[in-house]
């Protein structure tokens, strides 16, 4: 449990992605089995527990230590895992420190009422950072920063294959993985993947470069289809099992069973996964309604329902299809989709093109209708197999234009790592009338990247030259009608959010320019980003 | 005797009307007793300055030869009369030099603890019990919240991240007087022997502590020269400075930081700190209450930190106590 628990303590401060890698890397080649089969299933969410809930901890922890004194701690911890764990006074002559496995096999047998003492007898034999992990760990959200698909990096990283190859196999092992870990560590054969239903690692495209990727490929060798603003999936049913996947192969069937009673086939679909009315499509926001829900009741589904729009067919009954062209699989999918007859899973047209030409008017000026709401185009050459990963050159993806916006840069944070001496996250503001017709900033967005290093001086710089206000690593920059620094700003889309004062959030926002030149008065307002968000 | 009439609080600190001195005064007054030398609790413009002889070259290396008008060096365990009223420095375990005031009036004792913790430092003598009728405490670190992990392991988790990042700077934060030399020599006794480097900040104090015989191996300046890379290497700087513009001659730096406030993780959280170090010069909660269970006063006073956990212990214990509450001395970003 210790090095688990210093693990997880190690990734909860180190914010670079790389850095984490390593260290659940170096954990997963140091650990021996089963503890770190266990911990791969914590940090990969496949293991979770429920049994300690937070009124329980609190009674333990009051019956121990005089409940003045932990009132004292909790105001200032702030988190009642964390408190617990600093403040539990244990009983001297405790017990051995338990390993993951031994917890893991514990829960399992123990009886409701066995638990509280159990986890009594834990806290007693752990160190506070021990302490701290299985209570993370209990109450069900390590919130350490990551990804099931950075885990599944890692290993591919111990065992130096390619993430597909993980991926692929995933779904059809259990903790605590030993047959994974022993093929990773070439002491025996890749582990069959032939579950029904797997997933299938999925094929993805590179940005376009308008300028080169033009003159060197032909328009007549590439289909073209809308870029739906929706999530990746992979929708598998086979022999009776029915599985929904993100691109990454993560189940999402638990919170799409509207979508999962859709799949009334054999076989694998390729597709988006979108709210669908009446086979229009609904906004990205409103999908997010449903995204990362554990469950959906009936009001959820029917006020957003979810359905695929299908763009490949991998599997057709038991016919293996990725190694056909693009061109052969479409026909398939067609047929398919038509055979299906169900509104919940439609086909994703084809845009019909002459040239490059055509296409790059149709994209800056799509139809009326679906295309009209979707993030750009999608090339796939006719002839491409379907291929795992991000090969150059069977499919491009060209998105549409970012919005543009001048904003007043009105707080700057520090970063991390490599970026700690300087304040490189900036808040953002637009100008508001209120009914007076005074004009003041309200913060619409924040943004870290976008410009180079050279401007990041500069923009660091202009923060400490004209800082304000100081909240711990935050400040506060001067920014009026007569001056402040006018950030323009790109982003992919706009939504409506009640969390935030100016009730608009941006996607994927970042610096695009430095105006300098701007005078802060001549930024934008508030309407002008009220009149870009979607109807509804 | 009323404990009053030998110690009180005053706005300029603790004052001994029958001796006619100041302890830490944050003022400039008379007659002075010195516990420590941070500078919360050591300031220059005093006239005379009763204190260790380490806290006097401290006071002398950071304000200069005329910090004040007379000193008087004090060995541990020396009487010194002052009108009557009897003060020895004893070791408090602090930082070098850092001392204890036991102050004794017919027949009547009362220890000043300044700050002090109770665990091992092979940078300073260990703190010593002294019984008294009335133990005046500080309590930066006075919840249940706080209890110091031992440094061994805080060290061996600097290590282990060197280790495992090869290719980055570790700059590690410590306060300049006091924590960067326990790191140093913690990091020596952890078998690094490699040379660490460290800002300029420190060099002084450095230099300090091994005249007085503390052996902090191979060190060199952190200087920004093109030719050197500090990659694998670990950088010693206070604070402030690994969070400033100076850090920037550090290729992706780690930053690590040694202090108990560590041990809330929002605290690390808040400085962008990833390898937080759990290792303070004040005593923890344990040790706090430890040191007031065995010394039994009549009367348990806290100078500043945080009382209410404290005050809330020693009612539980059924000890008399009070909160001071002087103010000048800094419990957040000060030197711990």
């Amino acid at each position: 449990m210790r090095a688990f628990a210093l693990l997880l303590d190690s990734l909860s401060f180190t914010p670079s992605r790389n850095a984490k890698l390593t260290l659940v890397r170096d954990y997963l080649s140091s650990a021996p089995d089963p503890e770190r089969g266990w911990a791969l299933a914590a940090l990969t969410g496949a293991l979770s527990f429920n049994e300690a809930k937070p009124s329980f901890i609190r009674k333990a922890i009051e019956a121990r230590m005089d409940p003045q004194l932990f009132a004292l701690s909790y105001d200032y911890v702030g988190d009642l895992a964390e408190a617990v764990a600093l403040v539990w006074p244990a009983k001297p002559g405790a017990n051995r420190e338990p390993e993951l496995s031994e917890v893991v096999d514990a829960l399992r047998s123990a009886s409701r009422r066995e638990v509280p003492q159990l986890l009594e007898s834990w806290l007693d034999a752990l160190d506070a950072d021990g302490r701290w992990a299985l209570l993370k760990l209990l109450t069900g959200g390590l919130r350490v920063g990551v990804s099931a698909r950075l885990a599944k990096q890692a290993l591919a990283d111990l065992g130096d294959v390619p993430i597909s190859e993980i991926e692929e196999i995933w779904t059809s092992q259990e903790p605590p993985y030993a047959d994974l870990f022993a093929w990773l560590e070439k002491r025996s054969d890749k582990p069959s993947s032939q579950t029904p239903a797997r997933f299938r690692p999925v094929m993805l495209a590179q940005a376009i470069d308008e300028v080169t990727d033009f003159a060197r490929y032909d328009a007549k060798d590439y289909a073209a289809e809308w870029k739906w603003d929706g999530i990746r999936v992979q929708a598998a049913s086979e022999g009776g099992v029915r599985r929904l996947y993100s691109r990454t192969g993560d189940d999402i069937a638990k919170s799409f069973p509207d979508v999962i009673a859709a799949l009334d086939f054999d076989g694998v679909i390729d597709g988006e996964l979108l709210v669908l009315r009446d086979g229009q499509i609904g906004s990205f926001g409103e999908l997010q309604q449903r995204l990362n829900r554990k469950t959906a009741d009936t009001k959820l589904q029917q006020q957003f329902p979810a359905g695929i729009r299908a763009y490949d067919l991998l599997m057709d009954g038991e016919e293996a299809l990725r190694g056909l062209p693009f061109k052969a699989r479409r026909k398939r999918l067609e047929a398919f989709v038509k055979r299906l007859k169900n509104p919940r899973i439609d086909l994703s047209p084809l845009q019909p093109f002459a040239g490059w030409e055509e296409l790059r008017t149709l994209r800056a000026h799509p139809p009326d209708g679906d295309p009209a709401k979707a993030e750009g185009l999608m090339l796939k050459r006719w002839d491409s197999i379907y291929e795992p990963g991000r090969p150059k050159g069977p499919w491009f993806k060209w998105k549409r234009d970012p919005y543009l916006i001048d904003a007043v840069l009105m707080y700057a944070q520090r970063g991390h790592g490599k970026r700690s001496s300087f304040y490189s996250d900036y808040t953002f503001g637009v100008w508001r009338q209120d009914a007076n017709g005074d004009r003041s900033l309200t913060p619409v967005g924040k943004a870290y990247f976008g410009f180079t290093d050279e401007e990041l001086k500069q923009l660091d710089k202009f923060v400490r030259d004209n800082t304000v206000e100081r909240f711990g690593p935050v400040r506060s920059v001067k920014a009026n009608q007569d001056f402040g620094l006018v950030l323009e700003v790109a982003f992919e889309g706009l939504q409506r959010s009640t969390r935030h004062k100016s009730g608009v959030a941006m996607r994927f926002p970042r610096i695009s320019r430095v105006r300098w030149d701007k005078p802060a008065r001549e930024a934008d307002e508030l309407s002008l980003l009220e009149k870009m968000l979607p109807p509804g | 005797m009323k404990p009053e009439n030998l110690l009180r609080p005053t706005p300029a600190g603790l004052y001994c009307p029958p001796g006619d001195f100041y302890i830490d005064p944050v003022k400039p007054v008379d007659r002075a007793v010195i516990t420590h030398g941070h500078s919360d609790h050591a300031r220059a413009g005093h006239g005379k300055v009763l204190a260790t002889r380490e806290t006097l070259a401290i006071m002398q290396a950071r304000y200069g030869e005329d910090f004040a008008l007379s000193t008087e060096p004090a060995r541990y365990g020396e009487k010194h009369d002052r009108d009557g009223v009897e003060v020895t420095l004893v070791p408090a375990g602090h930082v070098l030099g850092s001392a204890q005031a036991v102050v004794r009036h017919k027949g009547f004792t009362m220890v000043v603890s300044g700050d002090y913790k109770r665990r091992r430092d092979p940078t300073c003598a260990p703190f010593e019990p002294v019984a008294c009728d009335v133990f005046i405490s500080e309590a930066t670190f006075g919840i249940p919240v706080f209890r110091h992990p031992p440094d061994k392991d805080e060290i061996a988790k600097l290590l282990k991240s060197v280790a495992q990042f090869p290719e980055r700077t570790h700059l590690v934060g410590a306060y300049a007087l006091g924590k960067a030399q326990r790191v140093i020599c913690l990091l020596r006794e952890a078998g690094y022997t490699k040379t660490i480097y460290t800002h300029g900040a420190l060099e002084k104090l450095n230099a300090l502590y091994e005249s007085f015989g503390v052996d902090l191996g191979p060190l060199a300046p952190a200087t920004a020269e093109k030719s050197k890379s500090f990659s694998g290497e670990i950088v010693i700087a206070p604070p402030s400075a690994t969070q400033d513009r100076w850090s920037r001659r550090f290729a992706d730096p780690v930053d690590a930081f040694a202090s108990g406030w560590m041990r809330v993780r929002a605290r690390a959280r808040q400085r962008g700190v990833e390898v937080p170090l759990i290792i303070s010069d004040h005593a923890d909660w344990d040790e706090l209450t430890r040191t007031a269970h065995e010394l039994q006063p009549c009367e348990l006073w806290i100078t500043h930190g945080q009382e209410d956990g404290l005050l809330r212990w020693a009612e539980l214990e059924g000890i008399k106590a009070r909160a001071l509450s002087l103010v000048g001395y800094d419990e957040e970003e000060g030197e711990d």
